[in-house]
């Protein structure tokens, strides 16, 4: 009777563009970001009106909103929503989604469409976003009515957040967001053709207990399935028991902190010594919410041939989709940890952990060394991230765009807390960094977010410093200068008989340009001038840029070139 | 070593879903040598069978990155002897030619071929049976002259005995 009459009260007349904003607010959103256009303009008349309760931050490119909601879901764990008119709105999204849909970040993009009764007619700005975005969705529908809209976004919500998230899009047609229908939310609990985790089967959790039981030198991989299961406590609780050594995709990272005993690092091409070589020598390999990319794979003929493979995964279709498992335990991680870490005994590894610190030292001597606390005049960029290191307190929120900077942020940032790694893993999306953490800083304005990016990165979402200045993000940005495409430089000089085609930068002064949003700024070109400079931008209260020209030439070693195997990662 | 397999795939009756299907096999340039769409046994459930030949494994990973599709119920692979399928052909040929007594009716009749459609100028047979058996009526009849000739994409049942409701019944109490 109780709930009855509730839901009688509870229903009202709204507009659709109403019920968009409404069903948002209902879902727990308070911020979203976005660029007005005609097909959207109704929903953006209704933000107007509860602006104290759903902040809309303009960002200056379609593309810089839906990072930046990648970049505050990826720090808060929570739904990022971005908003987009039809036509060149929405395709301009569509690098965001494809980028969300492969690093199964939690998305949910609002763009409006032409009138139903123009749909198909190449109206103006119409663009078949159903059709583009179909293949880098989790989810996506078309709204043509008012009284569709709360079950859609609710859908939307669902599906975007549960089991591998992923980006779901909700198009909306101008005509559905005038036109006035009963207004009631209910959120959206499952469907019978999707099953978000699968249950966990004990028989498997036993069987992968048996064998980490009697492994000699068992091995772990972690990946963001630990940070999206919000298992990081459970992963930690599972390796401590057993005393194995954990590698991580950088996707992964900051799920365990960087001085754990257990962590041996980074994985894959740019990734550390010790982990890759030893991919190929342990007997046990546990994958734990990771993908086997094969940017962590190298060639997976020659990828851990003589080991049993247990893979704990979220997703069926991964399951020996890139490596042949031997016991697959699908579930989610943090369910799957709990009841493996029961099951387990207590171990230690110590001969085996004592590999890894001596290839370790190896990399340290070879490399680290000398990109740290490096003795030719030049700066690196390691030295760059160990500085900042240095001057904090190991719970930043680092932000990189792609590159060398990227790997060489992804090596030797360290980390205390989770969700605090925010890169472009599968699809590598250059001019992600600067409007991410202007995101991230958003999501968690209480931490300090360190944008790491490249001079080439950098130039291609420039124009979002004007939502930092407008929107007042206080947030840092640290641009390492080489003058050029850094990384597919080093393949040119590795690979293509140093033939730089087309990598070299001609960049106009960022120092000017910075001025311009009314940015502090400060340009670092010695090596006496960085650590204050560091400081400074750290202490500052508002937004900070940082450049530094580093050495034009420098290469981010160790590397597995491309086709080689792991254990064949070349030290230079 | 390829062989050919037929996928049964059931999904929601959605706008836009059956896009999403070939997506699967096109970003892989998996060529869709037959598909057919239709309703089910169940309200509300649409099911495709789609022909290909490839590789088991990788028919294994395409069949799972159906299934992780939102609105796709569940997809299942099986190879042509799991199966009970037929394809249903229709051939338009000149009505002269079929003069009672000549070669080209023996053929019809031995082809247990049935007329469809009689009409001064042409007439319209049909034949329902593997592909095998449809391309052996029309290599005999072309030289007769087919004026048209249309082949369906395969339908086929599976052998096994569960059932999609007691799948569904499933997947809904989960
Ligand atoms: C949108 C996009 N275009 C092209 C590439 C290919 N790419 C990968 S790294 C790289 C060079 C990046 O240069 P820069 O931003 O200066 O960073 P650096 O490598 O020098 O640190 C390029 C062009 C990409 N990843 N993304």
């Amino acid at each position: 009777m109780e709930t009855l009459e509730k839901n009688q009260t509870d229903i009202k007349q709204l507009t659709g563009a109403q019920a968009v904003v409404q069903s948002l607010i209902e879902e727990g959103v308070d911020l979203i970001f976005g660029y007005p256009g005609g097909a959207i303009m109704p929903v953006y008349d209704a933000l107007y009106d509860v602006d104290d309760q759903l902040e809309h931050v303009l960002t200056r490119h379609e593309q810089g909103a839906i990072h930046a909601a990648q970049g505050y879901a990826r720090s808060t764990g929570k739904v990022g929503v971005c908003l987009a008119t039809s036509g060149p709105g929405a395709t301009n999204l569509i690098t965001g989604i494809a980028d969300a849909q492969i690093d199964a970040t939690p998305l949910v993009c609002i763009t409006g469409q032409v009138a139903s009764h123009l749909l198909g007619t190449d109206a103006f700005q119409e663009t078949d976003v159903i059709g583009i975005s179909m293949p880098v969705t989790k989810w996506n529908y078309q709204v043509t009515k008012a009284s569709e809209i709360p079950k859609a976004i609710a859908k939307a919500f669902y599906i975007a957040k549960s089991g591998k998230p992923g980006p779901v899009l909700v198009d909306i047609t101008k005509d559905a967001q005038f036109e006035a229908s009963k207004y009631q939310y209910q959120p959206f609990t499952g469907m019978r053709s999707y099953l978000p985790a699968p249950q966990l089967m004990s028989s498997k959790v036993k069987e992968a207990a048996d064998l980490i039981n009697v492994a000699k030198r068992p091995f772990v991989l972690f990946g963001q399935g630990v940070i999206l299961s919000q298992a990081e406590a459970e992963f930690k609780a599972f390796i401590e028991k057993t005393g194995i050594p954990a590698g991580w995709t950088i996707l992964g990272l900051s799920a365990l902190e960087s001085d754990h005993p257990l962590n041996v690092g980074m994985l894959g091409m740019h990734g550390n010594y010790a982990p890759n070589k030893l991919t190929n020598e342990c007997d046990v390999l546990i994958a734990i919410g990771m993908r086997f990319d094969d940017r962590v794979t190298g060639n997976l003929d020659k990828y851990a041939k003589q080991a049993k493979v247990i893979h704990l995964e979220i997703d069926p279709a991964e399951i020996d989709k890139n490596v042949k498992t031997d016991v697959a335990v699908l579930g989610n991680a943090k369910e799957s940890l709990e009841a493996l870490t029961k099951l387990v005994h207590p171990n230690q590894h110590s001969d085996w952990l004592q590999r890894f610190r001596t290839l370790e030292q190896e990399e340290y001597e070879a490399v680290i060394q000398n990109e740290l606390e490096p003795k030719e005049e030049t700066l690196t960029m390691g030295e760059v991230i160990h500085q900042i290191n240095k001057a904090s307190d190991g719970k930043n929120v680092f932000v990189t765009d792609v590159g060398q900077h990227q790997m060489i942020a992804c090596r030797y940032a360290r980390f205390l807390q989770s969700k605090s790694m925010i890169t472009s893993g599968g699809l590598g999306t250059m001019g992600f960094c600067l409007p991410a953490a202007i995101g991230a800083k958003m999501g968690v304005p209480d931490k300090q977010v360190i944008g790491i990016i490249g001079d080439g990165g950098f130039q291609m979402t420039l124009q979002e410093l004007g939502t930092i200045f407008q929107s007042k993000v206080p947030v840092k940005i640290v641009v390492l200068n080489n003058e050029f495409l850094g990384m597919v430089r080093q393949w040119q000089e590795l690979f293509f008989d140093k033939r730089y085609a087309s990598t070299i930068m001609v960049n106009p002064d960022f120092q000017t340009i910075v001025k311009g949003y009314g940015i502090q700024t400060k340009l670092v070109q010695e090596r006496s001038e960085l650590q204050s400079a560091v400081q400074e931008m750290l202490e500052c209260e508002d937004a900070y840029f940082l450049e530094v020209r580093v050495g034009k030439e420098n290469n981010v070693f160790p590397m597995v070139p491309t086709g080689a195997s792991v254990s064949e990662i070349r030290l230079k | 070593m390829k062989k050919r397999f037929t996928i049964s795939v059931f999904t929601e009756d959605v706008v836009g879903i059956l896009n999403r299907v070939t997506i699967i096999f096109t970003r892989r340039k998996i060529n869709i040598e037959s598909i057919a769409a239709s309703e089910s046994e169940v309200d509300g459930v649409h099911r495709y069978t789609i022909v290909i030949t490839e590789q088991e494994d990788l028919v294994k990973k395409v069949v799972l990155q159906l299934e992780k599709q939102v609105e796709i119920i569940k997809a299942v692979y099986q190879l042509d002897k799991d199966i009970i399928y037929q394809e249903i052909a229709l051939y338009k040929v000149p009505t002269n030619v079929l003069a009672s007594g000549g070669e080209a009716e023996k053929i019809v009749r031995a082809h247990f071929a049935r007329v469809l459609s009689v009409e001064p100028e042409f007439t319209v047979l049909e034949k329902t049976g593997h592909k095998n058996e449809t391309q052996d009526l029309f290599n005999e009849l072309e030289p007769y002259g087919i004026l048209e000739f249309v082949r369906s994409g395969r339908v086929a049942i599976t052998k096994p005995m569960r059932t999609l409701k007691s799948i569904i019944t499933e997947l809904e109490n989960n």
